[in-house]
């Protein structure tokens, strides 16, 4: 039985790893600037952390193949050196394992999180509502027209409650329900939420925010590849929470520019 | 000796008659922890039932459930369930799997009946605060199961109840008018029930120990069921109050989680000024303590059942006492790190991170103390042992991801994905029960006085064990190619080739749990026909093995047990030719 248990759990542990190492299913394309310092910390990890995982899981089919041993003239032994040796291995290694990914962590959390969004970004403000996300550009002002949520009137089509018949700034603003950006440029988006929780989720730029009702919450990015790929949300937000997503265009600086004048012209 | 005999006679009562008193109202911690038991195995055969329906729902969404019309006809017109369905199922199923399995089997069940007779008592230090928790935790669970029946359905809004999904009432979809309502007020109750419990854990555990019985001498159960019990008094008060406020802000207009202006159904909502990150903290200052409420006492378990099987002491018997408390201690400073993305200040991130990343330290200590104590062992293979065994892989497999998602800079990209479910499946859900079901092999002829069959308990383990490998390793792969969580249907276009990985897990869920019906038969089976067992059937020393199987009523007949070793002693030469010495044996253990 000791020696099937230990066949079982080598067995599972190969293939387990085995998928891992190939990237059978593993990480989309990185289309970010903060993306590779992210995928370089879950690289390290993933090497850290299987490591112990294969030796974890070895180490105890060993001994529970080597403890089945039927001798009846076998002694009972107990570990070499106790208990101590052991205690001290764990905090010393995984102490070292817990500062240095908390120290090359911080960095790839600041770089996304901590860091200011650069002075020349672009500014998009972006509303969740159940079950849409709704993208708003300034327009040529570059103002952004107030919010009103008693204004808000999703039948005709003005999801973030503006007021142009009062609001100057809010009569040029373009409201989309796809993110187009341009490739290279400084993106610096306000998240906010209409109704309830919500999360702005791009796997291929390594972005994940929530939208917290009652808090407008900036995210910045820098996209660094064109293409159009897909936003999902990951907040659980209600029934149509599975089917909650937008895209996101990343186009060429002229090929944006031709976009948004097509808008404006709107 | 005068105060002790009169404090020993205010715990004393007659062995009851009536098959009330006798069976349902009762006060004897053993037959409350066998109720406890059964509640719990009703609700994990809910539970799995409810994860069989979302399996076959997520591999083969058109496909027909037979009968699940019968259960609701708006949710699931011609057996196909609706999205919001769906996502009613999900929050039953965590839901229940958290509070009433999670809670009470590893805990509430083993604890109540074996903490007393582990520590030389007769009862809990309250028999009637006792009886009473029980009851209300079944109060609780009969309002949850009421959520099935109401109109519109149990509450979507998941396990975690975020607000203000949860808290604005039903403009926000369905399930979160009255669901939502009976929800809130049964985990209210839930939470009741659990505060009288960890109370008399405590109580019994300080004041009610026999003569000898140091707290170096309490068996590692008891050391995790006590410290549970602590962690538990102070979790569950403050859920407790967390789910008052969101009851209130359901039914009495206040707005404690809901910041004004919010539109749902195209209605302003009526309420301003809350916030809904104080749910969030509030949630997540019990929840992440609960993690560990549901994994010492299977620890604990777990480090009392192996060395009956190694026939060798555990390794380090003080450090995975500390280890155990250093764990309940760090269980108060983590909470944050569910909430890396929530739009709190981003600098607390690492502040949550590091006391996160701090932890696995103590769980690694206690992990290789576990392995290490198998080394040079004479194993016994019997299906406590093997589950024993299986839960050291699986807390391994389980703690490993830990690793990824205790990382602010990973969450980002790990976050609400498959991985996470991946991640908390193996390390509380089925770890935790590898530890009950250990602890069922085990203490079964106690509870009893029949032995569990081995070769179907040994069947259950394999099919199990491989099982849960097969369901949740593979929504490591899942996370990692960004599948979210919490969805009914995988649309988009990312997610669409990850299907037949959803299939083959739904092949396995429904083949592992097919397997816990072995258990449930042998359990039920074993119960009445199984071999009447002796009283030390695997040659333990704790004291629950030096008392008849099942122990009378006041657990020792009427003996006042006086201890006199630890609970270690195993690999040893008794002086009457075993390799065990019990810990109410006067003989001195030979210096080891």
């Amino acid at each position: 039985m000791g020696k099937l248990f230990a066949v079982v759990v080598t067995v599972i542990t190969i293939v387990s790893v085995a998928f891992f190492v190939m990237h059978t299913w593993w990480m989309p394309i990185d289309i970010s600037t903060t993306g590779p310092a992210i995928d370089h910390q879950l690289e390290e990890t993933m090497t850290g952390s299987g490591l112990l995982f294969l030796g974890g899981q070895l180490l105890l089919g060993l001994f529970v193949w080597q403890s089945s041993n039927k001798n009846p003239a076998r002694k009972i032994k107990t570990f070499p050196g106790g208990a101590n040796p052991l205690v001290a291995a764990a905090i010393i290694l995984v102490g070292i394992e817990v500062l240095t990914l908390t120290f090359v962590g911080s960095k790839a959390w600041g770089a996304v999180n901590l860091a200011p969004p650069a002075e020349n970004s672009l500014h998009i403000d972006v509303q969740a509502e159940q079950f849409a996300f709704y993208f708003r550009y300034a327009g040529p002002d570059g103002q952004f027209g107030g919010i009103h949520p008693d204004k808000i009137d999703d039948g005709n089509g003005n999801y973030f409650g503006l007021d142009p018949a009062n609001d100057v700034a809010a009569r040029d603003d373009v409201v989309v329900g796809s993110l187009v950006v341009p490739v290279n440029r400084p993106i610096l988006l306000t998240l906010h939420s209409k109704d309830v929780g919500h999360s702005f989720y791009v796997p291929v730029l390594r972005i994940q925010q929530d939208f917290v009702p009652g808090l407008l919450i900036p995210v910045h990015f820098t996209a660094t590849q064109t293409g159009k790929f897909e936003i999902v949300c990951t907040q659980l937000c209600g029934l149509g929470h599975y089917n909650m997503k937008a895209y996101i265009e990343v186009m060429s600086e002229p090929d944006y520019e031709t976009w948004l004048k097509g808008q404006e012209g709107q | 000796m005068h105060e002790t005999s009169a404090s020993h006679a205010a715990h004393q009562h007659s062995a009851p008659t009536s098959f009330i008193r006798k069976h349902v109202f009762s006060l004897d911690h053993k037959v409350i922890g066998k109720q406890y038991y059964g509640l719990a195995l009703l609700a994990v055969f809910i539970g799995m039932g409810l994860s069989w329906l979302m399996r076959i729902h997520l591999g083969w969404p058109a496909w027909p459930i037979p009968l699940l019309d019968k259960l609701s006809a708006v949710g699931a017109p011609q057996g196909v369930m609706t999205p919001e369905y769906y996502l009613s199922l999900m929050t039953m199923h965590g839901t229940i799997m958290v509070f009433f399995v999670l809670t009470n089997a590893p805990f509430a069940a083993f604890g109540n009946y074996f903490l007393p007779i582990q520590i030389g008592a007769e009862d809990m230090a309250f028999p009637r605060f006792n009886m009473m928790s029980f009851w209300t935790t079944f109060v609780a669970f009969c309002v949850m199961m009421a959520a099935f029946f109401v109109s519109d359905g149990p509450p979507i809004s998941g396990w975690t109840a975020y607000a203000p999904l949860s808290a604005v009432g039903g403009d926000a979809g369905p399930g979160l008018a009255m669901g939502q309502n009976l929800w809130g007020i049964s985990i209210a109750i839930f939470c009741i029930g659990s505060l009288l419990g960890a109370l008399n854990f405590i109580a019994t555990t300080l004041d009610l120990r026999t003569k000898g019985m140091s707290l170096a001498r309490m068996p590692y159960s008891s050391w995790a069921w006590f410290v549970t019990s602590v962690i538990s008094l102070l979790a569950f008060a403050v859920l407790l109050p967390a789910c008052i406020l969101l009851v209130l802000d359901r039914v009495a207009g206040t707005s404690f989680f809901i910041p004004g202006g919010l539109i749902l159904s195209d209605k302003m909502q009526p309420h301003s000024g809350g916030s809904v990150l104080l749910w969030q903290h509030l949630f997540w200052f019990f929840g992440h303590p609960e993690v560990y409420i549901a994994i010492l006492p299977s620890i604990g378990i777990v480090s009392h059942i192996l060395p009956v099987f190694t026939r060798k002491p555990l390794l380090g018997p003080r450090a995975a006492v500390g280890c155990m408390i250093a764990i309940g201690f760090l269980s108060y400073m983590v909470w944050g790190h569910h909430m890396f993305l929530s739009g709190m200040n981003p600098f607390s991130a690492t502040l949550f991170s590091v006391p996160t990343l701090i932890i696995t330290i103590p769980a690694t200590i206690l992990t290789l103390l576990l392995i290490a104590s198998v080394y040079g062992a004479k194993l016994r293979f019997t299906s406590a042992s093997l589950f024993c065994l299986g839960f050291i892989s699986v807390f391994i497999s389980g703690g490993i991801s830990g690793f990824f998602l205790a990382q602010p800079s990973i969450d980002i990209y790990l976050h609400a994905t498959y991985f996470v479910v991946a991640h908390f499946h193996f390390v509380m859900a089925v770890a935790s029960l590898f530890g009950v079901f250990a602890g069922t092999y085990f203490w079964f002829p106690k509870m009893t006085g029949r032995m569990m069959n081995e070769a179907l308990g040994k069947w259950h383990f394999w099919l199990t064990f491989i099982g849960v490998y097969a369901i949740f390793m593979p929504m490591h792969y899942l996370g990692l190619a960004g599948n979210v969580r919490r969805y009914s249907a995988f649309v988009d276009d990312y997610l669409i080739p990850l299907i037949p990985v959803h299939k083959f897990i739904t092949v396995a869920a429904l083949l592992t749990g097919a397997a816990q019906f072995i258990f449930l038969f042998n359990l039920i089976w074993s119960r009445f026909k199984g071999p009447i067992a002796s009283e030390n059937p695997w040659e333990a020393t704790s004291l629950e093995w030096s008392t008849t199987s099942p122990p009378p009523f006041d657990n020792f007949g009427g003996k006042h047990m006086v201890v006199y070793n630890g609970p270690n002693e195993y690999g040893v030469q008794s002086s009457d030719g075993h390799d065990y010495i019990m810990q109410t044996s006067p003989e001195k253990a030979p210096a080891s």
